[in-house]
């Protein structure tokens, strides 16, 4: 249990090692999600809008 | 054997390759991630001088060193299709633009975390900094004109004129520690000589540079895709594509 | 179009501004050699760099302020500063301090601020090296 309190600790510089950290966290998952997201939108209206002109 | 190759600068094959590449990279990022993290937030020793704010080091570096290789690739491919013609160099410029920043940005801002309790500032305007921050406005200036101009061609045209200007900004935030007297120190690991970082250190940061950069691959990967989608909508491939789903 | 104008006008005076600051600050800091050669400016703020010489400190009792000796292994300037030091501040140590020459040649420094080197080892390889100290501070003007 110490280990981890020490860890989360970080020497004293937990507030900015960790922020720094969150902020990683949060950079890295939206470049994941947010393409993603898109790509499934863009296939969705593309086709969509593909099949309102199908004679 | 460049002919295999040069079937991928046609976007319909573009695009099948990449759907069937980005999981396995992603698979990839996310175990060097792993690894990487554990060797620098568990394993490596602390700093004698900065302690275990060093740490940082680990989304600092790469995320710097992303944010000028992006750039580089965004620049080349944008001078493809200006120069060249070259319809993928167009959708890989406008794909790694938001990389490209989101790594700017995120050194930028992992940078002021760390200076902040080790300089004693969060920011100061020597060349290392503000290059870096023009870096970050040339990308935003990217971004800009792509969502300003409705046409796609012409805006990555644009873009690709921007870019290709500011690469001359790259040298200087590499050098910027050597030619002027900056606060950020010079560089740990060069080119030529022994890298001034324990091993234990030294390990865990590379682990994460590649991380990053098969993260960046992935990424790039799929939103090469969305754009390929937005470019050659009006194509037979694509009406196909959109009939058919994704091939098995 | 007009967009477009206005956006590349925008980003041109961005940069520009951008670019002055980035001029003015160019060399971050003056070099106590430089410093103690007059090259510095005297009526306005600029920055010096230096390390702090061993057993230089001197605390003055019931204040925060602190008097030092600041040196590029060539030439020494002393420094005058009333608040926290940073973290990383000790003797031996790269600094970078901004404020005004006095005429009586100390350095009253508005701020302190602590500059590392490049090197990252654990304690026990620092303890078992000798510490060399931060050659970009001791580097001759370009």
């Amino acid at each position: 249990m110490n280990a981890l309190r020490e860890f989360l600790h970080m020497g004293g510089y937990a507030v900015y090692v960790w922020s720094a950290y969150a902020l990683g966290l949060v950079v890295l998952v939206w470049n994941v999600w947010a393409p993603l997201r898109h790509e499934r939108q863009l296939e969705r209206s593309l086709a969509a809008s593909r099949s309102g002109r199908e004679p | 054997m460049l002919q295999r190759f040069h079937k991928y600068a046609a976007p319909m094959h573009f695009h099948r390759l990449a759907l069937a590449l980005s999981p396995w990279l992603f698979g990839i990022s996310a175990l060097l991630f792993a690894t990487g993290l554990f060797g620098g937030l568990v394993l490596a020793p602390a700093d004698y001088q900065q302690g275990d704010s060093f740490r940082i080091i680990y989304l600092h570096v790469p995320s710097a060193w992303m944010s000028m290789f992006v750039y580089m690739v965004m620049a080349s491919a944008g001078a493809a299709g200006l120069i060249w013609k070259v319809k993928m160099g167009d959708i890989i410029a406008r794909a790694a633009a938001p990389l490209g920043a989101s790594f700017t940005f995120l050194a930028l801002a992992t940078g002021s975390l760390w200076g902040k309790p080790m300089w004693g500032a969060w920011w100061v305007w020597d060349a290392r900094l503000t290059s870096e921050l023009i870096l970050l406005f040339l990308y935003l200036g990217y971004l800009a004109l792509q969502s300003a101009i409705e046409d796609r061609r012409a805006a990555a045209r644009a873009g690709a004129v921007l870019a290709i200007v500011g690469v001359v900004n790259i040298p200087i935030i590499h050098y910027s520690v050597e030619w002027w007297s900056t606060l950020h120190q010079g560089a740990t690991i060069t080119k030529f000589d022994t890298p001034s970082i324990a091993t234990s250190m030294l390990i865990p940061l590379l682990l994460m540079a590649l991380a990053f950069k098969s993260f960046f691959a992935a990424t790039l990967l799929v939103r090469a895709r969305c754009e390929i989608l937005a470019f050659e909508q009006h194509t037979a491939w694509v009406r196909e594509y959109l009939r058919a789903g994704r091939p098995s | 179009m007009v967009v477009i104008g206005l956006l590349v006008l925008g980003m041109g005076l961005a940069t520009a501004l951008i670019l002055r600051a980035f001029n003015e600050n160019l060399m971050y800091f003056y070099s106590t050699s430089e410093v103690s050669a007059g090259k510095a400016p005297t009526a306005r703020d600029f920055r010096i760099g230096g390390l702090v010489v061993q057993d230089s400190l001197q605390r003055q009792a019931d204040s925060l302020t602190v008097q030092f000796v600041l040196t590029d292994l060539k030439q020494q300037v002393t420094v005058r500063y009333t608040g926290i030091l940073p973290d990383l501040f000790r003797e031996g140590q790269g600094i970078v301090a901004n404020g005004q020459l006095g005429a009586d040649g100390v350095f009253v420094a508005r701020e302190v601020l602590a500059k590392h080197d490049e090197n990252y080892m654990p304690p026990e390889v620092a303890a078992s090296l000798k510490h060399k100290p931060d050659e970009s501070l001791t580097r001759s003007a370009p």
